[in-house]
């Protein structure tokens, strides 16, 4: 419990910082010096020192979705088991519940976009939720693999009580697993091929489109958000591949936060290598994530890997 | 084209020698000479003589490396040529706008420059109507773009300009001053040394100045120069519109780079203020060659390594090819200049096909063209920029003696016309200068490559996807203010 919460402190504090490595990362391939690691947390606390501006035409929807949508994005975090230490709110399904908040998550900021009636922020929301269908598929086919590797539907035993041996027992599958979350991961983050965070065109964004009105705390909260779910996912991508049960604590801790930093670097290389998708090619890519993840889970049923 | 005066590019006639046809003649002459693609129009203006307003069209003709002229008296109206001949969609547009001379039969016959809220809309439910600009979120210029849409895929794109419109014609007439070439260089910033040329060449027409190969050559360099740095920007920020970081960022550096070479020659980044009547201000001395030289030898590899690994990365290629394509029909029929006409197989150089100056005697390399879309409106930048630089780096070697600049009067031939054409990074740079009875300049006309081109991409995005509008819209990077003036 203890060391849980020592995580979750630890998380709430470097999610942030995530974004910073990955500038990082990114500055170096094209040969910057690039903004400095703590940057995003610069511009949070800047962002919270200011007022917001709200369009007279639009209500409280507006006002609730950026909040509504950290909240939902801090709940979900609270089940995960941190730093390979069981979460205390775990329950039997709450695997499904997490998926939900996420899924709550995203429909808050969608709605929040729609309220201010931009077309910039319509277009936005439409290709969040096209792309969201194929991407929380392959999340729930993930959720269900892990669920038959550990035979348990609450997220602390689908993830970290699986034993050592999962490798030994069904490497391909687990392979496939970890390609088929990353490109989810690329996806929920807005990252490239998908997204491109840095973009100041509006036709092309998907997520800054959605956010294009919000300013001051509102855009402080949302840039705090996406830092969250960068953390979630690399969180879970973590524990999905590296077997830490015999691991103590500090060196699971130690373990799942440059866990963590390495996505953040495998981010930033990927996002330095290769071009963004045209967005008719996008909704192929998440296919081929969702159909790689059925493989793994059918290669998992075939081989008899379930415990 | 008999009956048209066969002109030759950079000199200046008298307007009474331009023969006047009466307009139904002038009208068949102009719709048959366009329409096979054989010439094409540079300008079609209105002309004032002896208080009789009359048309003049301004054609070149390639093939035959020549340009053609004529007059037709005009009243408030004429039949207009846009149906059979879309290429005078845009230039009759601007008559009714600037002048109240109405285009009759023309199809959508509103202003170029004045928005006048009234757009092409489509009717029905699922139709969605996106409005970008004119204030963008870059730092670029104004300029608003309508979208027609269903979903991504845009049906409709109409281009509104005019934000930046200063006047610039209307400044330009009166005395020739020391105004007179800074208004030219900054119609559109970005073509200075282009602009500068041109204008230097009207006036020198216009004076009867001849100047030394010396003169010219360096005007050349700049000229290139110019379009290298310009093309490796446009190229980094497709990149970056892509989101490919590495060429965007080297690019990024590397236009600089270019910039600092003009700014080594002439003190100015950007050219400006070192081409004058009779020829240029600065020199390039054998050391500063040198230095020149050793700074390109230097910057070129690393530019040909940032673009190749653009042109080599697959996801990159995806975006670009086959996006916003813009068939050689389409290209012809409306007119594209430059590398966006020659990537879509219009090959029209002026450095050929109408050398002046520097480019009689040699020039860059000609560019393959290639099938309209956005990859070979890259391709043709790109090879373009290694044509240039040869031609930079030949020149430099072998830059020949002579005077610096030749004492230029200034008094201009009274009741002349002149013409100039260069090739600006963009395309055809067209200048016009009409002086009247004191010598003065009466009337000034200048047809940026953009006037041309701005229908281009409005023709690229026709059933594109709306989120390939930037990278398109980069694959042209046309210009605001040299559109409006």
């Amino acid at each position: 419990m203890m060391y849980w919460l020592l995580n979750l402190v630890l998380a709430l504090l470097l999610a942030p910082v995530l974004f910073g490595v990955i500038n990082k990362v990114k500055a170096f391939f094209a040969g910057r010096k690039g903004p400095r690691l703590m940057q995003t947390w610069y511009d949070i606390f800047k962002l919270l020192r200011k007022g917001s501006v709200y369009s007279t035409s639009s209500t409280w929807i507006f006002k609730f979705a950026p909040v509504g949508t950290l909240a939902a994005l801090f709940i979900a975090m609270l089940f995960l088991p941190l730093g390979f230490c069981s979460s205390p709110l775990g329950f039997q399904g709450d695997a499904l519940l997490f998926l939900y908040m996420l899924g709550l998550g995203r429909i808050l900021t969608v709605l929040g976009a729609l309220d201010t009636a931009s077309s910039f922020e319509g277009m936005g929301a439409a290709r969040e939720l096209q792309f969201s269908v194929v991407s929380e598929g392959t999340m729930l086919l993930l959720l269900i693999f892990l669920a038959i590797q550990s035979s348990s539907c609450e997220l602390n035993t689908m993830l970290c009580g699986r034993g050592n041996s999962f490798w030994m027992s069904a490497a391909p599958s687990m392979l496939l697993s970890a390609v088929a979350l990353y490109v989810v991961l690329l996806t929920e983050c807005c990252r490239v091929p998908v997204d491109d965070p840095e973009t100041h065109l509006e036709l092309t964004m998907i997520h800054e489109a959605m956010i294009l009105d919000n300013s001051g705390p509102d855009l402080a909260f949302i840039h705090y958000g996406a830092g969250l779910k960068l953390w979630i996912f690399s969180a879970i991508l973590t524990a999905l591949v590296v077997p830490a049960d015999l691991l103590s604590p500090w060196s699971a801790l130690l373990v799942m936060t440059s866990g963590c930093f390495l996505t953040a670097v495998f981010v930033g290389i990927t996002e330095s290598m290769m071009a963004r998708y045209r967005f008719l090619k996008v909704p192929q890519m998440l296919m081929g994530g969702f159909c790689v993840e059925f493989a793994a889970l059918a290669l998992l049923l075939i081989s008899g890997g379930v415990k | 084209m008999k009956n048209f005066l066969k002109l030759k590019n950079c000199s200046a006639v008298k307007v009474e020698t331009l023969p006047v046809l009466p307009f139904a003649e002038f009208r068949q002459t102009l719709i048959e000479s366009t329409g096979k693609g054989k010439c094409r129009v540079s300008a079609f203006f209105p002309l004032q003589k002896s208080s009789e307003t009359f048309l003049c069209a301004l054609l070149i003709d390639p093939e035959e490396h020549s340009l053609y002229c004529a007059l037709s008296p005009v009243g408030n109206s004429f039949l207009s040529l846009t149906p059979e001949a879309p290429v005078f969609h845009w230039f009759e547009r601007e008559l009714f706008e600037k002048y109240g001379i109405k285009a009759e039969g023309h199809p959508w016959l509103k202003p170029i420059r004045k928005a006048d809220g009234e757009y092409f809309t489509m009717a029905g439910d699922a139709v969605n109507e996106v409005a970008v600009g004119p204030v963008h979120a870059g730092v670029i210029e104004p300029g608003h773009f309508r979208f027609q849409c269903m979903g991504e895929k845009v049906y409709s794109l109409e281009i509104s300009l005019g934000y930046q419109s200063r006047g610039v014609e209307k400044l330009l007439e009166g005395k020739y001053s020391s105004r007179t070439l800074p208004l030219f260089e900054s119609a559109a910033g970005d073509t200075a040394a282009a602009a500068a040329t041109g204008a230097c060449a009207l006036i020198e027409a216009l004076s009867g100045t001849v100047i030394s190969e010396r003169a010219q050559q360096i005007r050349a360099i700049l000229i290139e120069l110019e379009r290298v740095a310009n093309h490796t920007g446009d190229l980094g920020a497709l990149a970056g519109d892509v989101a490919y970081l590495p060429t965007a960022s080297f690019c990024g550096r590397i236009r600089g780079e270019y910039l600092n070479m003009t700014a080594e020659i002439c003190g100015n980044r950007f050219g400006r203020n070192c081409i004058i009547p009779g020829g240029v201000r600065y020199d390039i001395e054998p050391a500063r060659c040198e230095k020149l030289l050793a700074h390109l030898r230097r910057v070129n590899p690393e530019l040909k390594h940032a673009l190749d690994l653009m042109f080599d990365s697959p996801t990159v290629l995806d975006r670009f090819e086959n996006t916003g394509s813009v068939s050689l029909e389409t290209a012809r029929s409306i007119g594209l200049v430059g590398p966006a006409g020659r990537a879509s197989g219009v090959k029209l150089d002026l450095r050929y096909d109408l050398p002046s100056g520097a480019y009689k005697n040699s020039a860059p390399k000609q560019a393959p063209c290639g099938a309209g879309d956005v990859l070979s409106r890259a391709k043709v930048r790109y090879h373009e920029i290694f044509a240039s630089l040869e031609f930079i780096e030949k020149t430099l070697i072998d830059l020949a003696q002579g005077e610096l600049c030749t004492p230029c009067i200034t008094a201009l031939q009274p009741d002349s016309i002149a013409f100039s054409l260069t090739e600006a990074w963009r395309g055809e740079l067209c200048q016009i200068i009409v002086t009247d009875t004191q010598g003065n300049i009466d009337q000034c006309r200048i047809v940026d490559p953009s006037f041309h081109n701005w229908f281009g991409l409005a023709m690229a995005l026709r059933n594109e996807e709306i989120s390939n509008f930037p990278i398109c819209n980069k694959s042209f990077n046309l210009s605001y203010c040299g559109h409006d003036l």
